[in-house]
């Protein structure tokens, strides 16, 4: 067991996979010698070359693009977006191509690429640097989503998403970049089958009266919020995986509890809560005994950083939906 | 570092002596002369406290323009009133010239706003932080403007980092298919954060106008006199017909990226020495008293406005409150909005039931 932030897990991920395989290549702006605007990928352009940590030229629908190329070629590209907010160029290249080339080739070929993309608000940030854009690669089939929540799901989660040969987002928490966490490295092992699966959520608090399904910067803040609930009990749940989301293990804790409140930081509307609360109200709706209901970002583009307080999901407003259901 | 200036067009030497050039020139009355000198001095000062208040937390960040002031300035002053400027986060220079006022620029950095001014009072647009979006905006601009058959030009500012967008190669494109009145203003100031220009462009950035179809000329960017006589022409071209330009500017960013930076994990301290020689202000300074067009008193005088200047930036942005809450849902959209309502009153009604509690 090592301790470790959040950077210093990724990084410690990355090294791991590429020393497993050799077609593993790092590609983005600034990821070389500055070992990106967060470090996360320091000192690796050292240690493998140039030829493996390769800094990209300013144009995120060519690292993209370009990063297609080299998959169809044999390699297996991990992708820097600098910022959530710049992965827009690059949308196209990720949509119509990346998501969907293994469908258009009958399964000829794969699209192993990984797309690391640091998200989400509560750094005091400018615009752009701020938002959370899950919701629409979780809509667009062919890609897998993954968000870790701490440094050892980080740790073990981006070894996985770059051996898995579909293509994945994945969404780091930025603000949760420094939080620091236990790191077992060593099981982290040769066989990434043999941990955890990562596109299971966990229940990292269980609780009695309201399930919390929550991902990402939000599963520190719902666990906040379960430890200061003290008339409600909550059950907090790390969905992790937002493509696919498991409804198995998110669905037999709302049986037992019988109350869902679904937690993000981005947009209620058209948002991964609406996709959850549809399903559970399909699935679940006998073992419901309140309506699931959402605490997220308002519906209005990520606001200027003095008032971002306002918009993310905190604590109280958390406990309060709780109540809310109980109440209900 | 190979000095890439050889053939870009220079009127005022870093040791200040005034050169001819064949095809640029410039005259300016006394006053323009040192209208241009005080610009300068003024945008570094507000630069410069604009970095000491990000320092004292009372800015988020800050992305310094210094060493690129007269890139900035002799390229926006050489704008018609009429003209309309797309600039990055980093073009205090030109914010400056088109009249914003220095605390505005600083409402974005402060976190209270996502723009700070009025685009079409100052014919400005706002700090653009997508690199390259704003260049396409000028080119959709200046066509409005041809079809309008009016006369203004746009001016749209870039990095040397940018030349690799897709973005702005498109702009390039449809600046040329439609022969719209639009100059490209890209600062080569040699650094994308940490990448050098050669990993955006393995030819010399002006020389990339002519794939297009357009011309390029590439200017002393430390030479106020020189961008602003670039910038004349390739402005009067565009006013007259003729198309877009592209002119790179070459300078240097004397500062970090921004105030998250750490350029010394990058970029060697030398080059700074090096261009610490060609500094914009200095060599124009030298010419003006050489001269005999201003004098100490006169310097001493802009550096007291510059220290007066400074003084109220100080004073105001501590001013600055942020917005209200329910401010976030204003202007998200121009016309009646369901949602916009409906989520203002759930989230008044839940701040107002921590003041029910508090009561
Ligand atoms: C689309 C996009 N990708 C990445 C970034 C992050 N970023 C901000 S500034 C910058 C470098 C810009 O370099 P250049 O165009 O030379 O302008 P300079 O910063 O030198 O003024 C980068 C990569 C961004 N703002 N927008
Ligand atoms: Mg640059």
């Amino acid at each position: 067991m090592t301790t470790l932030n959040m950077v210093k897990a990724i990084n410690a991920g990355l090294r791991k996979a590429m020393e497993r395989d050799p077609k593993v290549i790092l590609f983005g702006e600034d990821i070389g010698r500055l070992g990106g605007v967060f470090r996360v990928t320091d000192g690796l352009q050292k240690d493998f070359g140039e030829h493996r940590v390769l800094d990209a030229p300013l144009a995120e629908s060519g690292i993209v693009g370009t990063a297609v190329g080299l998959a169809m070629r044999g390699y297996r590209p991990v992708l820097e977006i600098q910022f959530d907010g710049f992965v827009y160029p690059g949308f196209d290249q990720i949509v119509s191509q990346v998501a969907k080339f293994h469908r258009r080739m009958d399964g000829a070929l794969a699209m192993p690429i990984t797309i690391r993309i640091p998200y989400g608000g509560g750094i005091g940030a400018v615009e752009h640097h701020s938002e959370s854009p899950e919701a629409y690669f979780a809509h667009t089939a062919g890609l897998r989503v993954l968000t870790p929540a701490d440094p050892q799901a980080a740790y073990l989660t981006i070894q996985q998403a770059i051996a898995c040969n579909d293509p994945v987002i994945y969404f780091e928490p930025k603000r949760r970049y420094w939080d620091k966490g236990e790191v077992d490295e060593s099981q982290l092992a040769l066989d990434l089958k043999a941990v955890a699966d990562p596109w299971r959520a966990r229940i990292v608090r269980s609780g009695t009266d309201v399930t919390v399904a929550c991902y990402g910067p939000m599963v520190r803040t719902c666990l906040e919020a379960a430890q200061a609930s003290t008339d409600v009990s909550l059950e907090v749940v790390d969905l992790q995986s937002l493509s696919p989301i498991d409804y198995e293990t998110l669905g037999s804790s709302v049986e037992r509890t019988s109350r869902l409140v679904v937690v993000h930081e981005a947009p209620m509307s058209g948002g991964i809560g609406a996709e959850i609360a549809a399903r559970i109200g399909e699935k679940y709706f006998y073992a419901l005994e309140a309506p699931v209901t959402r605490i997220t970002g308002f519906d209005v583009p990520y606001p200027a950083s003095r008032i971002e307080e306002y918009f993310l999901p905190d604590l109280d407003r958390v406990i309060d939906a709780a109540e809310r259901v109980m109440r209900f | 570092m190979v000095d890439e200036r050889v053939g870009a067009v220079q009127l005022l030497t870093p040791e200040g002596q005034r050169v001819s050039h064949p095809e640029y020139d410039i005259n300016l009355s006394d006053a323009e002369f040192r209208g241009l000198y005080r610009d300068m001095v003024l945008v570094r000062r507000i630069d410069t406290e604009a970095t000491a208040l990000q320092r004292q937390g009372e800015l988020g960040l800050w992305a310094p323009c210094l060493g690129q002031e007269a890139a900035q300035v002799g390229s926006a002053r050489a704008m018609a009133p009429n003209d309309f400027a797309f600039p990055t986060f980093r073009e205090h220079g030109v914010t400056w010239c088109r009249g914003v006022a220095p605390l505005d620029m600083l409402a974005m950095l402060r976190g209270v706003s996502n723009g700070g001014w009025d685009p079409n009072v100052h014919r400005c647009g706002p700090y653009s932080i997508v690199i390259g979006a704003q260049v396409l905006h000028g080119v959709g601009y200046a066509m409005g403007v041809q079809f309008d058959g009016a006369e203004d030009v746009a001016v749209t500012y870039f990095g040397d980092g940018a030349m690799a967008q897709g973005d702005v190669n498109e702009a390039f494109v449809f600046a040329a298919s439609f022969s719209a009145p639009v100059v490209f203003f890209c600062q080569n100031n040699q650094w994308a954060i940490s990448q050098p220009r050669d990993r955006q462009s393995n030819i010399q950035i002006y020389e990339r106008a002519a794939g297009f179809g357009f011309p390029g000329v590439q200017v002393d960017g430390n030479d106020v006199l020189a961008v602003m006589a670039v910038t004349r022409v390739a402005l009067d071209r565009a006013r007259t017909g003729n198309g877009p330009t592209l002119i790179e500017a070459f300078t240097y960013r004397m500062g970090a990226h921004t105030t998250s930076d750490d350029p010394t994990r990058y970029r060697l301290a030398g080059e700074l020495e090096t261009w610490r020689l060609r500094d914009p202000i200095q060599r124009l300074q030298v010419y003006l008293s050489r001269q005999g067009i201003a004098d100490r008193s006169y310097f001493d005088q802009i550096e007291q406005e510059g220290d007066e200047l400074a003084e109220r930036i100080r004073d105001d942005v501590r001013a600055m409150v942020p917005p209200t809450p329910e401010s976030m849902f204003e202007h998200v959209y121009a016309e009646p909005h369901a949602r916009m309502d409906e989520q203002r009153s759930e989230m008044l009604e839940y701040l107002s039931s921590f003041e029910d509690a508090a009561g």
